[in-house]
């Protein structure tokens, strides 16, 4: 539609990983190319293991701790390529420009901390505002995330909260500083499935209302249905399919994305095959 | 089954397999602390407490029990209840503030070994295993009988002493802790590596340290009062635990509530901190975590 003309925020060109683990190298990112535009949103899709998360990774140059991976290619940011920043520019990169929220949020919250005092930490860090002005903010962004009462919430610990509510805290810290891009990283793997509406939802009220634009990864295509208007289908670390979100569920071209499609259970057909096995 | 069966059966039926560990722990914790409590006491207000002047020499010698001598006097004519309430004040102060220091020195070391690790974290525990080689005791002599048996001499050998144990209790679980998800989650925001190492690592880790904490204020008790004992502590004519059993050991079999008296301090002292780990460890549940 639009991407054409704006000048892209994010433009990846040959990016590609190899991880080197016992010296054995292993490429898991094989030279992908993609742009997102301004406020665009854009969907990554396949299976465990094909280099989507790693891609999602690399643009905020995050690896695995305990693990050494090397980056190639350019990830173009406004222009700027990541690959080259220095340790301290890109730390201020992540969060306030790049934010991205994770898979599983009983666990990506300090459990010691309240989550009131962990969006504060984010506001001071990057926009220097007193604590006081902070934790101001920071019982507007839980409200905005759908935190009900929000001034009283603010001091509990992550422990008191359900999955669905930590998954809105982390996508509050994520959009604290209103970050022109933000990755979610199958962002609602974990939940169950009436919260995963609410949580999309969420994702596509904020992209609205911030403006920004919005990197969706998921194995899930029904996910991706609604949610972004641009697909990229990964398979073993590479780009096989790129299309608007229309056109490839009605047309898929490539084989492995027609087997993606097709392992999405359908009413239907009955859904799973309930004859298989023996008996 | 029968239907007169008592209502409240089925809550302590839920309650039992949970609580009774728990308030175990929470007894043991709180006569630990009650102990502690008593010596913080005698160590803040020694002087103040004790009857006589515990420097002060008389023609009684080696008095027994009597009720102006609760615990006799010693060869000189002090009088060992007031020796023994102020002589406590050395020997804890050289306690405290050597655990303190290596307490301060662990954190730092195991903190920025585990987190940073790599050659970083290879130099600095070679460096701690080396220390960690040569047995408590012949370290601590050897140090002080170079440097002077002096106080601080004293506080500091015993500090480096424990040093490596502490790091190493740090280290064990920073290592862990620091690929959990919300340490990539906050750097992932932009929060910088020392604020993550400290605001998001370190109080993770804080409950194994806490019980090995006391553990060492345990073991330390014993080694103070043992180099005492052997006439590397703070000089006389002050009383410490140490040097008070020193002294008192020829005199065993005439007064042996000299040599008692000194002794059930310093099982008293190491009982209150293993007491209180044993507590912490489970209050904690640092095994089960």
């Amino acid at each position: 539609m639009m991407e054409g003309k704006l000048e892209p925020l994010l433009a990846v060109r040959d990016l590609s990983a190899t991880f080197h683990r016992h010296g054995a190298p292993s490429r898991v990112v094989d030279g992908i190319s993609f742009d997102i535009a301004p406020g665009e949103s854009v969907g990554f899709v396949g299976e465990s293991g094909c280099g989507k998360s790693v891609t999602a990774r690399a643009i905020l140059r995050l690896a695995p701790e305990g693990s050494s991976i090397e980056l190639g290619g350019r990830i173009l940011f406004r222009g700027q390529d990541l690959l080259r920043l220095d340790a301290a520019a890109m730390t201020d990169i992540r969060g306030r420009d790049i934010a991205m929220v994770f898979q599983d949020p009983m666990s990506s919250l300090n459990p010691v901390l309240s989550v009131g005092a962990q969006i504060d930490d984010m506001l001071i860090r990057h926009t220097g505002l007193s604590r006081r002005a902070a934790r101001r903010r920071a019982i507007e962004l839980l409200d905005l995330v759908g935190i009900h009462d929000p001034a009283s919430r603010a001091d509990d610990h992550p422990h008191q909260f359900s999955g669905g509510m930590r998954q809105r805290v982390l996508i509050a810290i994520a959009v604290s500083c209103q970050p022109a891009l933000l990755i979610a990283d199958e962002p609602t793997t974990a939940l169950d499935v009436t919260v995963q509406a609410q949580i999309l939802r969420l994702l596509l009220r904020l992209r609205r209302e911030l403006g920004m634009a919005l990197m969706l990864i998921t194995h899930d295509f029904g996910v991706i249905a609604g949610m972004v208007e641009r697909v990229h289908v990964m398979q073993a670390g590479a780009i096989v399919e790129t299309g608007a979100v229309d056109a490839l569920f009605a047309a898929p071209r490539h084989p492995y994305t027609r087997a993606l499609l097709d392992a999405v259970p359908r009413l239907e057909t009955g859904g799973l095959d309930s004859t298989a096995g023996p008996a | 089954m029968p239907a007169s069966m008592p209502a409240c059966r089925m809550s302590d039926v839920a309650r039992r397999p949970t609580r009774r560990p728990r308030t175990t722990a929470q007894v043991l914790v709180t006569v630990g602390l009650v102990m502690l409590a008593v010596l913080i006491a005698v160590a803040l207000f020694g002087p103040s407490l004790a009857p006589y002047n515990p420097t002060r020499t008389s023609p009684a010698s080696l008095d027994g029990p009597t009720l102006a001598h609760w615990l006799g006097t010693d060869s000189i004519g002090r009088d060992v209840l007031s020796r023994l309430i102020v002589g406590g004040r050395a020997t804890l102060l050289i306690t405290f503030v050597a655990v303190a220091i290596a307490l301060a020195a662990g954190l730092i070391l195991g903190l920025t070994s585990g987190y940073i690790g790599g050659a970083v974290d290879l130099v600095i525990m070679r460096a701690l295993d080396v220390v960690f080689a040569f047995p408590v005791f012949l370290l601590a002599i050897a140090v002080v009988a170079a440097l002077g048996p002096t106080l601080p001499n004293l506080i500091l050998t015993i500090a480096v002493v424990y040093t490596p144990t502490m790091a190493r209790v740090v280290r064990g679980p920073v290592l862990s802790v620091k690929r959990w998800d919300h340490v990539e989650a906050a750097r992932s925001v932009g929060i910088g590596e020392f604020t993550i190492a400290v605001r998001h690592v370190l109080p993770l880790v804080i409950s194994p340290v806490l019980v090995q904490t006391s553990l060492t204020l345990a073991n330390t008790i014993f080694t103070v009062t043992a180099l005492s004992f052997l006439g590397l502590g703070p000089p006389p004519p002050d009383p410490n635990w140490g040097s008070m059993l020193a002294e008192a050991r020829q005199f065993m079999e005439l007064a042996p509530l000299t040599v008692i008296g000194p002794s059930l301090a310093i099982v008293f002292a190491s009982l209150t901190f293993i007491v209180l780990a044993n507590g912490l460890r489970d209050v904690l549940d640092v095994a089960g975590r």
